[in-house]
């Protein structure tokens, strides 16, 4: 499988948007580098806007901006465009509903060695917490092109969230996102693994390892949250139980909201793969591995969703 | 009528100052912004009185003879932008924007109620708003990217901030002073209403925020001190942060908060709190509200927002037997 980093994919339709749209401007807090920003710093320096390490005022400006008409995507790490800016963002941009887009990059156990402090694991829960606010959680680069140039299309906020390093590429040509759309990657009578961000990858690997033991799975990429698809959710309900996948904490993530609206429309066995805690330093791999994030825990939740079922 | 012609003229030549008789009509414009300002929160029986006279006279002039901007049409694109940022002395707001004839007056007497657009703070909806505030801190960063977006597109409008004293205890305010001036935003104006009271206590208890002006200029920040309640100083100031190239200007309007009513003024206790009808009555007839007669200013006034004769006969005899009681 080959892959790619998620954020590499924003830099390069960022840039096209930039060709594409005047109005596209870019604020970024002295990360434009690592989030890929610099390639449309480099070739629209007058409508990028370098604010330093000072997230609240980088917040407020993209509001401003947008004020005036400029369609601003604002681009830093996911620690730093969420949770320290979080009230800039709630009253300038999700109370005013103003047309900022949020892109951040090094969400969530894969930023690996940095340790807790940089590790993302609530920025899902507290995008989601915002009313109005769109959260996109890509699959893979060729859907990360497809959301970041959707976004300039719509009006309103966006929460879109990344990695950073190179990960499963499952779109092998540019995928046709539509936001508040689930996809059915896979088909199966057993159960539904409902799954965003990189974990949509590992649900298929665990998918193949199921139908080896006669377990079929439907997989599903429920890429945006927020507006959920609470058709797929009551589609998965035929199955008769659900795993949920998410490299984020366990509350008010993918799963909690998963199960609040499956809980709303029927009911079925959940079991969900998330973090339970914070994690520490270590490569993304490990991370992954030691805190329940590997295909092969959701292979487990998997066994015990239909175990449960079968009760 | 002085005054909307004025509006004319000071987009040809704003360096000849104000006339004897613009500066008695803006000074009679404030006056009835803070009797109007005061109903509209004792009816209400919540808001920010105190911080709200502390500004009128900074707003007045800033509506009556600074400000391109047309009532009829908000969102004119060349017009000058004002921001509250010290978005919970929105009563001041509303009342000069009403006066200015944004919206209705009799709206005035929905403030902080059930389906008004007139919200405890300042909400994007309202005619003439173009932020919404209440989290303090954000309006200097707000106006920033208005200011750069004005300078992709080419645009020459001016962005006016306004902020508390004790709001520059915020973090965020210092992070956009150092981004104004490193983007040599000379469109910006900042005004900080100085009345040294926040929330709680003074400011010099709470926060030392002195040296202020030190603080600013060390920013990057030209920086004018001035009699926060002097139309003609005012006005001055605004003329001369028009004029300043290359970085922007901070205007540190000495103020007093409550100014106008005697029990209100240096008065932490009114910076959350509505008057009392009955203090109502008194700060009325400080202010210079007269009800006796057919012909009473103040009786139109409260006709237009909407109050009903019976209720303006039962505020004015409050105020006429206290004048009786204090002669």
């Amino acid at each position: 499988m080959t892959t790619t980093a998620t954020r590499e994919s924003f830099g390069k339709a960022l840039l096209e948007l930039g060709h594409r749209n005047p109005d596209i401007v870019v604020v970024g807090g002295d990360l434009n580098i690592s989030t890929f920003a610099h390639l449309f710093a480099k070739e629209f320096p007058n409508r990028f806007f370098d604010l330093g390490p000072a997230e609240q005022n980088m917040m407020s400006i993209a509001a401003g901006l947008a004020a005036s008409g400029k369609i601003p995507f604002v681009s830093t790490f996911a620690v730093f465009g969420t949770a320290r800016p979080y009230d800039q963002i709630r009253v300038n941009i999700a109370q005013m509903k103003s047309n900022v887009k949020i892109v951040c990059t090094h969400a969530g156990l894969l930023t690996g060695e940095d340790g807790i402090s940089a590790q993302s694991i609530e920025d899902i829960a507290l995008m989601c917490a915002l009313p109005g606010f769109n959260v996109v959680v890509p699959s893979d680069g060729p859907e990360t092109e497809s959301v970041v140039k959707l976004a300039a299309e719509i009006s309103g906020p966006f929460y879109i969230r990344l990695s950073r390093p190179a990960t499963d590429v499952i779109h092998q040509t540019p995928t046709n996102f539509v936001l508040g759309k689930a996809e059915e990657l896979r088909s199966g009578s057993d159960l539904s693994i409902i799954a965003c961000g990189i974990m949509v990858s590992a649900s298929l690997k665990a998918a193949t390892e199921l139908a080896k033991e006669g377990i079929q799975a439907t997989v599903i990429n429920m890429s945006t949250l927020q507006p959920l698809d609470e058709k797929a959710v009551l589609s998965a309900l035929d199955t008769g139980a659900i795993v949920t996948a998410e490299e984020h904490y366990i509350h008010g993530g993918l799963g909690s909201l998963i199960a609040q609206s499956a809980a709303r429309q029927g009911a079925v066995p959940i079991e969900m793969v998330a973090t339970t805690r914070y994690a520490e330093s270590g490569k993304p791999d490990e991370l992954l591995t030691k805190y329940g994030l590997s295909s092969s825990d959701i292979v487990d939740a998997a066994k015990r969703v239909v175990g449960r079922k079968r009760d | 009528m002085t005054i909307v012609r004025r509006q004319a003229l000071l987009t040809n030549n704003l360096s000849n100052g104000l006339s004897k008789d613009e500066v008695v009509a803006l000074k009679r414009v404030a006056q009835r912004i803070r009797r109007n300002l005061l109903v509209t929160v004792a009816e209400a029986g919540s808001g920010h009185s105190g911080g709200s006279l502390s500004e009128t006279d900074i707003l007045t002039t800033l509506y009556y003879s600074i400000l391109t901007h047309d009532p009829q049409n908000p969102s004119l694109p060349s017009r000058d932008r004002f921001i509250l940022s010290k978005a919970h002395a929105c009563p001041a707001l509303y009342t000069v924007l009403a006066d200015r004839g944004y919206f209705p007056m009799s709206d005035l007497s929905s403030f902080r109620k059930i389906d008004s657009h007139l919200q405890g703070h300042t909400r994007i909806g309202t005619p003439g708003v173009e932020m919404s505030g209440g989290s303090l801190g954000m309006g200097l960063s707000f106006g920033i990217g208005i200011a750069l977006a004005a300078r992709v597109d080419s645009k020459n409008h001016n962005t006016y901030v306004l902020l508390g004293d004790g709001e520059c205890d915020e973090g965020q305010i210092w992070e956009a002073a150092m981004a104004a001036s490193h983007y040599k935003l000379d469109t910006i104006t900042a005004i900080v209403d100085r009345n040294g009271i926040q929330n709680d206590r003074f400011t010099s208890e709470v926060m030392e925020l002195e040296p202020l002006a030190q603080k600013w200029r060390a920013f990057g920040w030209r920086v004018l001190t001035v009699n926060g309640h002097s139309v003609p100083a005012l006005y001055k100031a605004f003329v001369q942060a028009k004029q300043t190239k290359g970085q922007p200007t901070v205007i540190i309007a000495k103020t007093i908060k409550g100014k106008g009513v005697s029990f209100m003024e240096n008065n932490p206790g009114f910076h959350g709190k509505a008057p009392s009808w009955g203090e109502l009555a008194i700060a009325l007839a400080e202010l210079g509200a007269k009800p006796e007669g057919k012909d009473s200013a103040w009786k139109a006034d409260m006709l237009t927002m909407g109050y009903s004769p019976e209720r303006i006969s039962s505020i004015s005899n409050a105020i006429v037997q206290m004048k009786v009681s204090q002669t």
